[in-house]
């Protein structure tokens, strides 16, 4: 398999659930423009999990800067989000 | 492309990373030397540096990149280039020292924790530089930090070279004692190997082979946690199932190193070369071989039946590791590090696993006797001897096997010693008190075996 340069990435949102986790979320991405194209969320072992695909092709910052302004609304919030690059689930799981 | 990823499938591989310690153990640029030959010392060196320096320039600017795009850890960065002593033969000089000088300089300068290479391949006897590389060994592993050396002394084709193998007894012993103050800690970034491979990406035997290309980028991939989780959440299932459920876990393991060398490769603008699938364990707790080998059901690692469950183990890692990736090479396997994995350390501490276990041990896993402790006192021909039995293992069953041992100056048997970071802390432990110095000292080559009449 080729490696290709995707430009979804995965944001997961894992934390105590509570009011405005995906309007936080959903904010920061719309603010640099990267466009949401799934949202799914669970409730795992008492915690609220959130998984978002955006794509970021139009987005106006760089991964990391994008990455660091998601964590930084997590710790806000008081959840750990994290941003991936698709590719990694692509590559773990699909031939 | 539509989006076929599901939740469950992206929450195993967060849980894997976050929960199960898993993580791409090291990116090894191999780069080739051989143009930094030179009659002067001083030239050598000083190409060593600019070349080593030029070469991996962005290589832990790229790792730290590809790590936070991903979300994998890549715990280290690391350079092996091509056997110092083929480099430096052309050199009008007494000993290389300043070579490895020169390499430690180099990875400081690019921040990589270790440089692979101070080595030479005598599995048949030694030339000149191979010679002067070998006695240059204890006060290079002493004056310098960051490199490490290995030395090849036998192959199933050639034998063993018992000339060489009674050299490295003493080798190892100065290098103990150069080090004292640091509890013998040269020795550990020094390996004896039998039928070495060319393109590991594994300290501390790591080295650019000769017939790598220029620069090359290979990966070592871990995840002992991730192994351990599977089978401790398997108590019942025959051995069968288990070994497809290890398959299935090391071939979505492996695919984190094929992503992960790929990319780096490309970004560096260099060929990939493989994927070690290899289950390296850490000192951190959970991330233990010993600890997958119990959760089979052995009371410790050790007892018997240790040596059938580190055989399936192994072989469904490469099964699975085989399947996902392009290539694979270096040592892939599952590495038995005393010092470095918490599970083998209280084994040995509660008498169930010794130096004879180990051994054993080293007949169906990758490496072999890996980060040993033993007493101070313990003699070069009994190093020697350990030496020659791990070669004749992997001699005779053509495979990789290697010796990393420390007699630990002023230590006995029972004490412990620390090393600190990666290479954890280790028991001393006893070794046979019967003497092989005759046997040693007979010197020569034991021959190549024959493999037509397999008994």
């Amino acid at each position: 398999m080729q490696v290709k340069g995707s430009t979804r990435i995965v944001v997961t949102v894992v934390g105590k659930d509570k009011v405005g986790i995906i309007a936080g979320v959903a904010n920061v991405l719309s603010e640099l423009n990267a466009n949401i194209l799934d949202i799914s969320q669970t409730i795992l072992q008492d915690f609220f999990t959130m998984i978002m695909i955006a794509d970021i092709a139009k987005c106006n910052v760089d991964f990391n800067t994008l990455k660091t302004r998601l964590e930084d609304k997590g710790q806000d919030i008081g959840v750990k989000i994290s941003a991936q690059h698709e590719d990694v689930f692509q590559f773990m799981h699909r031939i | 492309m539509p989006i076929s990823i599901t939740t469950e499938e992206i929450l195993e591989t967060i849980r894997m990373v976050e929960a199960e310690n898993l993580d791409i153990r090291t990116i090894t640029m191999g780069i080739s030397l051989r143009d930094c030959a030179h009659s002067d010392l001083k030239v050598t060196s000083r190409k060593i540096y600019d070349k080593v320096t030029q070469t991996a320039e962005n290589l832990l600017k790229v790792g730290e990149q590809i790590e936070a795009e991903y979300g994998i850890p890549i715990i280290n960065k690391r350079i092996s280039v091509t056997p110092i002593a083929i480099v430096a033969e052309a050199c009008e000089a007494e000993n290389y020292v300043d070579l490895a000088i020169s390499l430690d300089k180099a990875a400081k300068e690019v921040g990589v924790n270790f440089i692979g290479g101070f080595s030479a391949l005598v599995h048949k006897g030694m030339t000149k530089g191979d010679e002067k590389l070998i006695y240059s060994l204890p006060q290079s592993l002493a004056q310098t930090e960051r490199v490490c050396a290995s030395v090849n002394v036998a192959t199933t084709k050639a034998g063993i070279n018992m000339d060489a193998v009674k050299i490295m007894g003493r080798i190892i012993k100065e290098t103990a004692e150069l080090t004292k103050e640091e509890n013998g800690l040269g020795c550990a970034k020094l390996v004896v190997f039998c039928n070495v491979p060319e393109d590991n990406p594994f300290m501390a035997g790591a080295f650019h082979g000769i017939g790598e290309p220029e620069a090359v980028i290979n990966v070592g991939v871990s995840g002992p946690g991730v192994i351990l989780n599977v089978v401790k959440n398997n108590p019942d299932i025959t051995f069968g199932v288990l070994a497809s459920r290890i398959k299935e876990t090391a071939f979505k393991i492996t695919r984190m190193g094929e992503l992960v060398g790929k990319q780096a490769a490309r970004r560096l603008g260099l060929p990939f070369g493989i994927v070690d699938l290899s289950l390296a364990p850490t000192p951190a707790i959970g991330d233990s071989v010993a600890d997958i080998l119990e959760a089979m059901g052995l009371e410790r690692c050790g007892t018997h039946g240790t040596t059938a469950a580190l055989a399936m183990l192994n072989d469904a890692v490469k099964k699975g590791g085989a399947m996902a990736s392009s290539y694979v090479g270096g040592l892939s396997g599952a590495f038995i590090p005393v010092s470095e994995d918490a599970g083998m350390i209280r084994a040995v501490e509660d008498g169930a696993l010794d130096i004879n276990k180990l051994e054993a041990m080293t007949c169906v896993c990758s490496v072999g006797l890996d980060m040993i402790a033993v007493p101070g006192d313990t003699s070069a021909a009994t190093l020697s001897a350990i030496i020659a039995d791990e070669a004749a293992i992997g001699m005779i069953n053509k495979k990789t096997t290697a010796v990393r041992i420390i007699p630990v100056p002023g230590k006995q048997i029972g004490e412990m010693v620390i090393f600190g970071g990666l290479l954890g802390r280790a028991p001393i432990m006893p070794v046979n008190k019967f003497s092989s110095e005759s046997f040693i000292n007979r010197g020569g080559r034991i021959p190549a075996p024959i493999h037509a009449l397999n008994n």
